[in-house]
C-alpha cells in the first residue's frame, strides 16, 4: 500500500481530513511533523491547509523554511508527487516549488463557500479526471488570490500547468481565475480550494475531491508495478 | 552593533486592497488630498559587525520580502 505523508505544522488545521482522504482513497497516511529531518520513506506528500505559524510574516513563509520542507523540496524537484492545499499551496509557492504567490483576496473578505472548479490539465494528482470535468469543493481562505507576472502566467498556460480554474469569476480575484497550478513535470500541484473536504456526502458538498487522492495512488501503484 | 531598517511594500503592479481600504477610511474621516495609500511592513534589525550588506540583502530578499509580490529597501541607521 502506498504511503502518503501528511505534514502537520504548528497551526495546521486540515491534516486530519487530508489523512482521512488518503485512507478513503486506499492509501496509508503517514503523519509528518514540521520539525522532522526526513520523510519517513513516504511515496508522496500532502501539505495541508490551516494557518501554519499563525500566518506570521506572510501566509506560508515560515513553514516554507521549516526543517521538514528541506526534504520535501528536494523530493518534489526529483519527481515525488506533492500536493499543497490552501495554506499548503501558499507554502509550496513560498518554498519555490511552485511559481507565483497567494495574496489577500481582492474584496478583503475571507471567502468560505462551495466553488466550482474545472480540471484543466492531467497531472499526477488529476489523472483520474477528464480534462474539462467540473468539481464542487469548498473554498475557505482570506489570502487565496493567485498572482504572478504576465510572462509567468502566459508560460503556465502555454505549458498546460494551470491545473484548476474557478468555473465562475474567481471569488478571491485570482488572476485569470486560476485556482491551482503545477510544476513543469506535473508532479507538484497546489490549489486553494479543499478537495479533502469533499470526499464523503455526509460531510462535504460532493465526493469530487477524492479523485485527487485516487489519482496519485493509481500513479504510485502503476510506477511500483514497473519497478 | 548596528541598527538596520528593512521596509517592504507590495510591488506597484500588485493590487493592495488593504491600502485601498485605508485610503477609503481617510475619506470617511474627512481627510482630503490623499491620493493613494500602500501598506507594507517595517522591520528593525539589530545586527553585529559580521553581517555585511550582501547578507542583509539576502535576508531581505529571501525571507523578509517575497520577490514575486514585494519590493524592499535596506537602510543602515547611523550609530
Amino acid at each position: 500500500m502506498s504511503r502518503v505523508g501528511v505534514i502537520t505544522f504548528p497551526g495546521t488545521l486540515d491534516d486530519v481530513d487530508a489523512a482521512r482522504a488518503v485512507r478513503y482513497a486506499g492509501g496509508e497516511p503517514v503523519g509528518l511533523w514540521h520539525d522532522d529531518a526526513d520523510l519517513r520513506g513516504v511515496d508522496a506528500v500532502v501539505v495541508p491547509g490551516g494557518f501554519s505559524y499563525g500566518d506570521y510574516l506572510r501566509a506560508g513563509a515560515i513553514a516554507a523554511r521549516s526543517p521538514v520542507m528541506g526534504p520535501v523540496v528536494e523530493a518534489g524537484r526529483a519527481g515525488m508527487p506533492v500536493l499543497g492545499i490552501c495554506n499548503g499551496f501558499q507554502i509550496l509557492c513560498e518554498a519555490g516549488l511552485l511559481p507565483g504567490a497567494l495574496v489577500r483576496n481582492h474584496g478583503l473578505r475571507f471567502v468560505c463557500r462551495e466553488v466550482g472548479l474545472r480540471v484543466e490539465a492531467a497531472t499526477a494528482w488529476t489523472s483520474s479526471f477528464t480534462v474539462g470535468q467540473e468539481l464542487r469543493v469548498p473554498l475557505k481562505s482570506g489570502e487565496g488570490r493567485y498572482v504572478a507576472d504576465a510572462a509567468t502566467l502566459d508560460a503556465l498556460e502555454a505549458e498546460g500547468r494551470v491545473v484548476f480554474r474557478y468555473t465562475e469569476p474567481a471569488p478571491n480575484g485570482a488572476l485569470r481565475d486560476i485556482a491551482g497550478v503545477s510544476s513543469a513535470d506535473g508532479r507538484v500541484v497546489g490549489l486553494m480550494p479543499h478537495p479533502e473536504h469533499a470526499i464523503d456526502p455526509l460531510t462535504g458538498p460532493s465526493t469530487d475531491g477524492l479523485g485527487l487522492f485516487t489519482s496519485v495512488l493509481a500513479q504510485l501503484t502503476a510506477s511500483a508495478a514497473l519497478r | 552593533m548596528a541598527r538596520v531598517i528593512v521596509d517592504v511594500l507590495p510591488k506597484a503592479e500588485i493590487l493592495d486592497p488593504q491600502g485601498q481600504a485605508v485610503a477609503r477610511a481617510m475619506g470617511r474621516l474627512g481627510v482630503a488630498g490623499v491620493a493613494d495609500v500602500r501598506q507594507g511592513k517595517h522591520f528593525e534589525l539589530e545586527v553585529d559587525d559580521t553581517v555585511d550588506d550582501a547578507e542583509l540583502e539576502r535576508i531581505a530578499g529571501t525571507l523578509l520580502a517575497n520577490p514575486v509580490i514585494e519590493e524592499w529597501v535596506v537602510r543602515r541607521l547611523p550609530s
